[in-house]
């Protein structure tokens, strides 16, 4: 049966309209929970602050290695809404510019683990009792084993302490966590009808698992990569709180926390709202995460 | 888990772990750029020394031979000598890994007993304020990390209330070392004072250490419950007029505790790792301010030293886990696998 123009793009047009309709379904859904919406909206906030980090931000000088005794440990004010820091720099300042490496942070970390977790998933999930994945998960599970944070620190300790580094790090613990996840839905949906129809009919391995199962992982994988960048971000957080993360002078949230620390309870400001602002960020995540989780009915993650 | 289903399936399988971690960690100590003996001793010491201690370590041998110096010797409790600190490295674990464990142990029961406790709370009273509460305080638990609870905590309960001590282990005398874990110790020679002393500079610290696990093991309690509770036997058992504390404690908790035991293993891994974060705002003397130096300082025998310690509590832990799971579910003492 042959198509022509017309027909095909008619089909397509139609296509598009089913999308279209089953993203406002979801909206509607998704709309209807308050706390969703509130946390796409600190979401959006924290990317916009972000991106635009230079001219929001009061003080733009202030991100790197910037030094003004005269003003250095005020308390909050209506000049420095956050106050400033040891050398006098503004915090709030710092802390916008802060969220661009967490977010950083997040996305490289799960651009990087997400694929080869995800694809090591479908094999191991696709070939469920046999040997490949067995190996392909004891591996996973090893990796799983070392507590997150260890493995971190034993690996940014080899290379040299640097925000790359930690990225390197954290994507080395996080890929087991998308095979896992992946794992087990693949290997209950290879049993379904429409897998073995594409068996019977003589598909590809590679058709199978890429466009027969990979297609009914994206609603679990999307959830999972909003939920994961709240926690990435902590991770990433707590490597530079002990030093093993972004380096001075970069504004990073866990450096800033770690170096005001010190200066507790007197000059609080300067380790709370950092600290807040991490808490503030995840939360954001983690809100719109739990909305997708509910919307997408995904209960695997 | 019977004891054949574990000496086949789950020991083989903690041993294969732990290989597989030593030989993860043995290959990120050696992958190390520099020369770690000459980044050890420094730049005034002559070269036969370096010669020497190079010597001493094996670390003029070929990698493999390197891998099962490093393996024998990790089995007779030799973990070599700490570049840093100059001492044996199982020396220096001795001195600093209790207070690490006291702090993950104490915080191990806050995060089992506080979770079960309001998950089961928030399950029996859906939907009220307390379930509220629950669902409050296990969101932030979620994504507050243990930094910055242990912040939080200083800053309120040590210097606005100041109700608790903000660093260190113990203000009085100390008792005498026998296992290293201050409570304990003091116990054992009956000194109440220490005791109480040392267990309220425990309290901050394990409390921000254990919120994350504790919110993750409140919500799991409270689903998995509130699921049971809608099932047809707990419905039977309240027709029968069985008292609302009989189907709690004799029908309900066993089966809808599973599921967040289980995760107990997880959960203590995050214990250990993040007692690293904790221990460095209250000045805790325990295994992290060693680890992150030798961290720092590329002392390959003490890094991984700390990091299979750690990984062996982890692996015994879980081993505990599976055998209380298996005991409190049938399908897996009789079968061995979940059904």
């Amino acid at each position: 049966m042959r198509l022509d123009k017309k027909e095909k793009q008619k089909i397509k047009a139609l296509k598009w309209a089913k999308r279209v309709d089953k993203f406002r379904r979801i909206w509607y859904k998704f709309s209807k929970n308050y706390l969703s919406i509130i946390g796409l909206g600190i979401v959006l906030v924290v990317i916009l602050l972000a991106i635009f980090a230079p001219w929001v931000t009061p003080y733009p000088k202030h991100s790197g290695a910037f030094i003004n005794f005269p003003s250095a440990m005020q308390a909050p004010s209506l000049q420095h809404l956050m106050g400033t820091d040891t050398v006098g720099r503004d915090i709030l300042s710092r802390v916008i510019f802060g969220f661009r490496f967490s977010l950083m942070m997040g996305i490289v970390v799960l651009g990087l683990a997400g694929p080869p977790g995800i694809i090591l998933g479908l094999i191991a999930g696709y070939h469920k009792g046999k040997m490949v994945d067995t190996i392909i998960m004891r591996i996973a599970d090893i990796f799983i084993a070392v507590p997150p944070l260890i493995l971190a620190m034993a690996i940014t300790a080899v290379l040299t302490p640097n925000i790359f580094n930690a990225m390197v790090a954290v994507t080395l613990m996080w890929w087991p966590w998308y095979t896992r996840l992946i794992y087990g839905i693949a290997s209950s949906i290879k049993n379904e009808y429409f897998v073995q129809a594409a068996e019977v009919m003589g598909a590809s391995k590679f058709h199978i698992i890429f466009k027969e199962i990979l297609p009914n992982c994206f609603s679990a994988i999307f959830t999972k990569l909003t939920l994961d960048m709240g926690f990435v971000i902590i991770i990433g957080s707590s490597l530079s709180f002990v030093g093993l993360g972004a380096q001075p002078p970069t504004p990073d949230l866990g450096t800033m926390v770690a170096d005001g620390a010190g200066y507790m309870p007197d000059q609080w400001w300067m380790t709370v709202f950092p600290a807040l602002a991490i808490v503030f960020v995840v939360f954001g995540f983690n809100l719109l995460g739990d909305g997708l989780r509910d919307v997408l009915a995904v209960e695997e993650v | 888990m019977n004891l054949k289903t574990f000496i086949t399936h789950r020991l083989p399988f903690s041993i294969i772990v732990l290989l597989g971690l030593s030989i993860l960690i043995f290959s990120i100590a050696r992958v190390i750029p520099g020369d770690p003996v000459r980044v050890a001793l420094g730049d005034r010491v002559s070269e036969e020394v370096v010669e020497r201690v190079r010597k001493e370590m094996f670390l003029d041998r070929p990698i493999h031979i390197q891998y099962f110096m490093w393996i024998r010797n990790m089995a007779k409790g030799e973990l070599g000598r700490s570049l840093f600190t100059r001492r044996e490295v199982s020396e220096d674990i001795k001195e600093f890994f209790p207070a690490t464990l006291e702090l993950a142990l104490l915080s191990g029961f806050f995060m089992s007993f506080f979770g079960i406790l309001l998950g089961t709370l928030a399950a029996q009273r859906k939907n009220s304020w307390i379930d509220n509460i629950v669902r409050v305080i296990s969101y932030l638990g979620v994504v507050t990390p243990a930094f910055v609870f242990a912040i939080l905590f200083v800053l309120f309960f040590g210097y606005v209330l100041e109700i608790f001590p903000t660093a260190g282990r113990i203000s009085v005398l100390p008792p005498p070392r026998v296992t290293g874990m201050m409570t304990i110790d003091s116990l054992l020679v009956g000194n109440i004072r220490a005791f109480w002393n040392s267990l309220q500079h425990l309290i901050l610290p394990s409390i921000s250490l254990s919120m994350a696990s504790m919110a993750q093991i409140s919500r799991i309690t409270r689903s998995s419950m509130s699921d049971n509770l809608q099932k047809d036997y707990i419905q039977a058992h309240k027709t029968y007029g069985i008292s609302q504390r009989k189907i709690m404690f004799k029908y309900l908790m066993k089966p809808s505790l599973i599921p967040s035991i289980s995760i107990l293993g997880i959960s203590f891994a995050a214990l250990i790792s993040n007692a690293f974060l904790v221990e460095m705002i209250f000045n805790w003397p325990g295994l992290s301010r060693y680890g992150i130096n030798a961290i720092l300082s590329k002392d390959l025998n003490a890094i991984t030293g700390v990091v299979m310690v750690l990984g062996l509590t982890f692996v015994v832990v879980n081993i505990l886990v599976d055998f209380v799971v298996a005991y409190l579910d049938p399908r897996i003492r009789i079968r061995g696998d979940k059904g």
